[in-house]
């Protein structure tokens, strides 16, 4: 079942069409990662997800995007309660300079969530999801900042489960991190799709074949290609998409 | 712009090591039928002796294939051009081994008196030895439609080899003094009719090749 359907989404900043009428839809439980060359609009495509390009001046969308059947761009959608249910990790791990519990426990508490023990269970279960408690669970009060790169990275896709989201979107989550880092990343990725549906943007061909189900390949604002990764990584129909994944593009 | 050019050469090196190859085996190929037809012993040896170099060649082209897959990634049809290679130089020295397996025949039979020259033998390997070019040129030029000539190639040649084998009964049936020199014959049929199941192999290489698909050319 699809959990996301676009529909001639047109996405313009300013005069510059950033996007140009792309169709796709995502299944429940997938990982589908984005991939083309820097500019190609593949991280504007992921932020029309969770309508993160909304703070973005003389942003114009045209199309449809539905989450569960629901129209996102509806004038009566609440953007926090969207981004509750479709939530982000991006490429720098960004935690707060704050306690590694309180970042956990940050969305909670804006949400309202006050009660101690619920908390604790929460943060404890976001952690274990996130594979880093055992890690950290006898340093929950310790600054965030004080972790590792793939730990802060872990941790932020902890805060991310913490608020249980349908989807979570990745921007390049694993750039900034060492091989090591990023395999333990890919297999939390891998463990997350029981119950989440992931949508990665990745600059890292190598990880979209390893990790994704499906992979789109955009370029200069279009969606060149769409299908199964295994299809795509072995018999691409597009001569641009094999030029780019065989690295020939130019 | 070509943003791959080192690939692109170790890629182009690694076609022209198989086509080094090739070579080698069609002359060990031709050199063995020869070997029978005039039943030579020393070319014989001389095929035998030539298959070490043979070996050595598919192993170099083995290990220069995985060095390409753990260096550079492949995927696509670069990946299929590297996959192809391994299973085309496999079926070349599989093609080596069984000339060797014929010049062993011609070996076996020195001394004797051939019961009646050998013509369907030679030109079945004729067939084989065409049918060799006719895959290597499919793979030179990455051409499906000739890859595809190998089935027909193909059919034929069992067609020989079942009529070879019947006639060679028939003479054994008739004299039992033959039995060993028929079987003997039977034998390099039967080795010739399995080269050129190798070579429909290496036509499917090349259909797989270019296309991603798998085409069975030998049913």
């Amino acid at each position: 079942m699809a959990i996301i359907e676009v529909k001639d989404l047109n996405l313009y900043y300013g005069e510059k069409q950033a996007l140009k009428n792309i169709n796709l839809e995502i299944e429940k439980n997938s990982i589908t990662a984005l991939i083309g060359p820097s500019g190609c609009g593949k991280s504007t495509f992921l932020r029309t997800l969770n309508r993160m390009n909304d703070m973005i001046k003389d942003v114009k969308i045209e199309g449809s995007v539905k989450i569960d059947d629901v129209e996102i761009y509806d004038k009566n959608i609440s953007v926090e309660i969207l981004r509750k249910n479709v939530g982000m990790v991006f490429q720098q791990p960004n935690p707060f300079p704050k306690s590694i519990f309180e970042n956990v426990a940050y969305g909670l508490k804006i949400h309202g969530i006050k009660d101690k023990s619920l908390l604790n269970e929460i943060v404890e279960t976001s952690l274990k999801g996130a594979a880093l408690w055992d890690e950290v669970k006898d340093d929950l009060k310790k600054p965030a900042l004080g972790l590792s790169g793939g730990q802060q990275q872990r941790l932020c896709i902890a805060r991310a489960l913490a608020v249980s989201p349908d989807i979570i979107l990745m921007d390049e989550p694993t750039s900034a991190l060492d091989p090591i880092s990023t395999a333990k990343i890919e297999e939390l990725i891998l463990e997350l799709k029981k119950d989440y549906t992931i949508v990665i943007v990745t600059h890292n061909m190598q990880q979209a074949a390893r990790i994704s189900d499906k992979t789109a390949f955009f370029l200069n604002g279009e969606l060149i290609e769409y299908a199964d990764t295994e299809e795509l990584f072995s018999y691409p129909k597009d001569k641009r998409t094999e030029d780019y994944i065989t690295g020939r593009f130019g | 712009m070509n943003s791959r050019q080192n690939f692109d050469s170790l890629l182009q090196k690694l076609k022209e090591k198989l086509l080094t190859l090739s070579e080698l085996v069609e002359q060990s190929l031709h050199n063995s039928v020869e070997s029978l037809r005039t039943l030579d012993g020393e070319l014989a040896e001389e095929v035998i002796a030539g298959d070490n170099k043979i070996d050595d060649l598919e192993i170099e082209i083995d290990e220069d294939a995985v060095r390409l897959i753990a260096t550079q990634q492949p995927v696509a049809r670069d990946l299929r051009k590297i996959i192809s290679a391994i299973k085309i130089a496999s079926d070349l020295e599989r093609v080596a081994d069984l000339s060797v397996n014929i010049a062993k025949v011609t070996i076996r039979l020195q001394g004797q008196k051939l019961v009646k020259p050998l013509i369907d033998i030679p030109k079945m390997a004729e067939n084989a030895q065409k049918m060799l070019r006719v895959g290597i040129d499919s793979y030179i030029k990455e051409d499906i439609a000739l890859a595809k000539q190998l089935k027909d190639m193909d059919d034929t040649i069992d067609h020989m080899y079942k009529s070879i084998l019947n006639e060679l009964i028939e003479l054994m049936v008739q004299d039992s003094q033959i039995v060993n020199q028929g079987q003997q014959l039977g034998f390099a049929a039967r080795y010739i009719e399995r080269i050129a199941d190798h070579i429909t192999n290496i036509g499917e290489s090349v259909i797989y090749l270019v296309s991603g698909k798998r085409h069975e050319l030998n049913d």
